[in-house]
């Protein structure tokens, strides 16, 4: 073990409890840079194809750059590149801190990091050139989806391997949804991308018809449950109670909505798949078990909100804090509209709508980026052998932090305004009972909605440019003189100021 | 589904639910020690209970879906004490529509081509017809594009009349232009291309032109005629004016020559039926003046 990144550090006097744990935080500090890494390059994606849907202009005929191929590439690249890469750092060092034990394999934990990589590499090359199996959030061709499965196995392997054998009797919240993210996924991503190949660049999924857009939405929306639900609320299980220093809210509550959230998701597919000749009975399972789904969700972000009780003038302070508990009423705010809009009658209105792509961003944006990133701003200090909280500058997370926010708010609220735009348009009827609008003009009337969604989208990576440069002088050892991120007294005491 | 699927189906939803419900039951209580005891890396975990608010919206929004079940089809093979079905909720709401919208298309389809042309609503009504059914193509100004034929160039390929429009909306048409790449070889195909362009009145190689007469007479006089005058009846388009549909440019028309065109106007018989079909046709006929 020469490795000088493999271990605590003497100056974190809590890693430096577990000294004697040769844990591996090398490969969750390499997961942890690729996090920022891969989140800029998605979103920067995003901005592209959002611009690209307010000036055409931008797709400059070319092929490779044309909306079409960039959009899978933005949802893979921010989903697995820039998502998978927070889960992986983020479970890779819980598994070991919560069960006070390195990872069984330091050779597999470096063959996840170099394969996952590649897996992206690979996305970002053939999604441009055209190769896809046309499955959203599965785009990718056979032998990358090969390879997707082996690295996920390995990852699997390598974190139920150090579960086993942990050297602490409980198996802590976190690894349950992380456990879950694991299996889950698998099985999800295995069963849906089963095709035939016809050459090294194209396959034909083995499901025909309605089977296959049953079998392609039980993975598209367990996506969603088991990876961008499950697995961060894992990330939310370690990092709030770490970050605010307080004892998670209610154990009962843990189990029952742990378990309630991961046997009710897998049945909510059927819900992108309303008024269609999807069987009737279908629908019907896919809307209710949706409604009842609303309660597991919020039981995360109870437990997660209200385990800030009795330290809640820390969110004045504390940016890092402020990113985490935001996310946490996106989230919120998201499990409740989704349940919404799985009812048949408002699916009628929103569905094919830009409110779909609202309601994905409040969660992508306002949940999943920003949890992301506040457990990142907690972590990187710690990998880099500092104490937690000294990044290069507390301010800059603060402005992030509201660059972030806003961003979010512009991104979802325009889409919202578009949604309903495109959903009252595409339905009124005249007197004599002809749609009043062609679709053409429902897209003319979007554009406003196009420039602000584009606006939202380039402060939210502004933000996240801020964030490299916080993190790189954090890595290199930098630490800004400042006065502290504190909210100034609403009462002004004299000259003291 | 077979039998067995509903059982798995049944059986596998209302044990979701059920099991949920047990869950949720069975933590109702708390031990009444202020932690749960456990430590993970300096987290420890408070036993508190499960917020009733929350309790009751758990337990509501199941029972809701208990009570969807029973009047929805949902239950494997049960259909549903509603006898609700995706088919007759869209029957019933085309059927109300029909209902209630029939007797202004019953109206104005009894008026003639000149009433219609001359009747507002009439006109208001078979525009709105245009935007929904036609100006996917034809755009929303009937201007039309590369392929699609401007209606509003008053040139009318299949003869401007009241029947041949209509007959075109119903019935729909398919044109073909066949290939001649191979019969003209490449010189034949700049000649006639050149002749073409003369007998469109545009700019053009005289010599060119002069050699594709008789090439355009071998080739291309049974279909659009002596001098290019072309054929209402059977559809063939006219030469003799500076209206295209695959464009006039030089490249375009040797393109057509070399490749052949088919153009396709898909009936709209089922979608339209006879009296929208005729208020269209008379809305049609008005964009050409």
């Amino acid at each position: 073990m020469a490795d000088p990144l493999v271990g605590g550090n003497k100056e974190n006097k809590e890693i430096a409890v577990t000294d004697e744990i040769p844990y591996n935080m090398l490969v969750v500090r390499r997961f942890a840079v690729m996090t920022v890494v891969w989140g800029i390059v998605g979103m920067l994606v995003g901005v592209i194809i959002a611009g690209q849907l307010a000036w055409p202009a931008l797709n400059f005929d070319l092929p490779w750059f044309s909306y079409g191929r960039l959009r899978p590439l933005h949802t893979n690249a921010v989903i697995f590149a820039f998502g998978g890469c927070a889960l992986m750092t983020s479970a890779l060092y819980i598994v070991q801190r919560t069960c006070k034990t390195p990872l069984i394999s330091n050779g597999l934990a470096n063959f996840v990091f170099w394969g996952w990589n590649l897996v992206i590499v690979l996305a970002a090359i053939t999604l441009p050139l055209g190769f896809t199996t046309t499955k959203e959030y599965a785009e990718l061709e056979w032998p990358i989806d090969i390879l997707i499965a082996v690295v996920w196995v390995a990852f699997g392997i390598v974190f139920f391997g150090t579960i086993a054998k942990r050297t602490v009797s409980h198996i802590y919240v976190a690894n349950w949804f992380f456990g879950a993210l694991i299996i889950g996924v698998a099985v999800l991503h295995i069963f849906n991308s089963l095709a035939l190949p016809v050459s090294m660049t194209k396959s034909y999924s083995i499901y025909a018809g309605s089977m296959d857009a049953m079998m392609q939405w039980w993975y598209g929306h367990n996506a969603v449950g088991f990876f961008l639900t499950a697995g961060f609320l894992g990330i939310m299980y370690y990092f709030v109670p770490k970050q605010a220093e307080r004892p998670v809210y209610s154990y009962r509550l843990s189990i029952v909505h742990f378990w309630a959230l991961i046997a009710i998701y897998v049945w909510a597919g059927p819900h992108h798949l309303h008024y269609t000749s999807l069987p009737d009975w279908a629908q019907s399972l896919g809307m209710v078990m949706s409604l009842v789904l609303l309660a597991p969700s919020w039981g995360g972000m109870i437990n997660g909100i209200m385990t800030l009780s009795g330290a809640w003038d820390k969110l004045r302070t504390d940016p890092i804090l402020k990113f985490l508990i935001v996310s946490l009423s996106f989230y919120g705010m998201s499990t409740f509209e989704g349940p919404m809009m799985s009812i048949k009658t408002v699916n009628a209105l929103s569905h094919n709508t830009d409110w779909t792509i609202g309601h994905v961003h409040s969660g992508a944006l306002g949940w999943v980026a920003m949890v992301s990133i506040g457990a990142m701003y907690h972590l990187i200090p710690l990998l880099y052998g500092r104490k937690q909280g000294e990044m290069y500058s507390v301010r800059l997370i603060n402005l992030h932090f509201w660059l972030a926010t806003l961003g979010t708010v512009l991104y979802i609220a325009s889409m919202w305004v578009n949604g309903l735009l495109q959903g009252l348009m595409w339905r009124a009827t005249s007197v004599d009972g002809t749609l009043t609008y062609s679709f053409s003009e429902a897209v003319e009337a979007s554009y406003p909605g196009y420039y602000v969604r584009f606006i939202g989208g380039a402060i939210f990576l502004f933000g996240m440019f801020i964030m490299a440069f916080n993190v790189w002088m954090t890595i290199n050892g930098k630490k800004r003189e400042e006065a502290p991120s504190q909210a100034t007294p609403l009462v002004a005491s004299g000259a003291s100021a | 589904m077979s039998t067995a699927m509903s059982w798995f189906v049944i059986i596998g939803t209302l044990g979701t639910l059920v099991a949920a419900m047990a869950l949720l039951f069975s933590n109702r209580k708390i031990s009444g020690n202020e932690t749960t005891g456990h430590e993970h890396d300096g987290i420890q975990e408070y036993d508190n209970p499960l917020p009733m608010w929350w309790v009751y919206m758990f337990i509501i929004s199941t029972v809701f879906a208990v009570g969807y079940l029973i009047y929805y089809p949902g239950l494997g093979n049960v259909k549903g004490i509603g006898d609700w079905t995706e088919l007759k909720q869209w029957q019933d709401e085309v059927d109300r529509h029909e209902a209630r919208f029939a007797p202004i298309y019953a109206e104005l389809a009894a008026m003639t081509p000149e009433q219609m042309a001359a009747d507002r609503r009439a006109s208001q009504v078979g525009r709105r017809l245009f935007i929904n059914n036609c100006s996917t193509c034809h755009g929303v100004t009937a201007k039309g594009g590369f392929g699609f034929p401007n209606l509003t160039d008053g040139e009318w390929i299949y003869g401007r009349d009241f029947e041949a429009i209509q007959s075109t909306i119903l019935n729909g048409r398919i044109a073909v232009m066949p290939p001649w790449g191979a019969a003209l070889g490449d010189d034949g195909v700049n000649e006639v291309t050149e002749y073409v362009r003369q007998l469109a009145g545009l700019e053009h190689d005289t010599a060119a032109a002069e050699l594709g007469v008789a090439k355009y007479n071998m080739f291309c006089v049974a279909c659009h005629g002596a001098e290019g005058v072309g054929n209402e009846a059977l559809g063939y388009p006219n030469l003799n004016n500076d209206i295209w549909l695959y464009g006039g440019e030089r490249e375009q028309i040797a393109f057509t020559l070399r490749h052949g065109r088919n153009g396709n106007m898909p009936a709209h018989r089922d979608m339209l039926g006879e009296e929208k079909a005729k208020i269209l046709a008379g809305y049609v006929m008005t964009l050409g003046e």
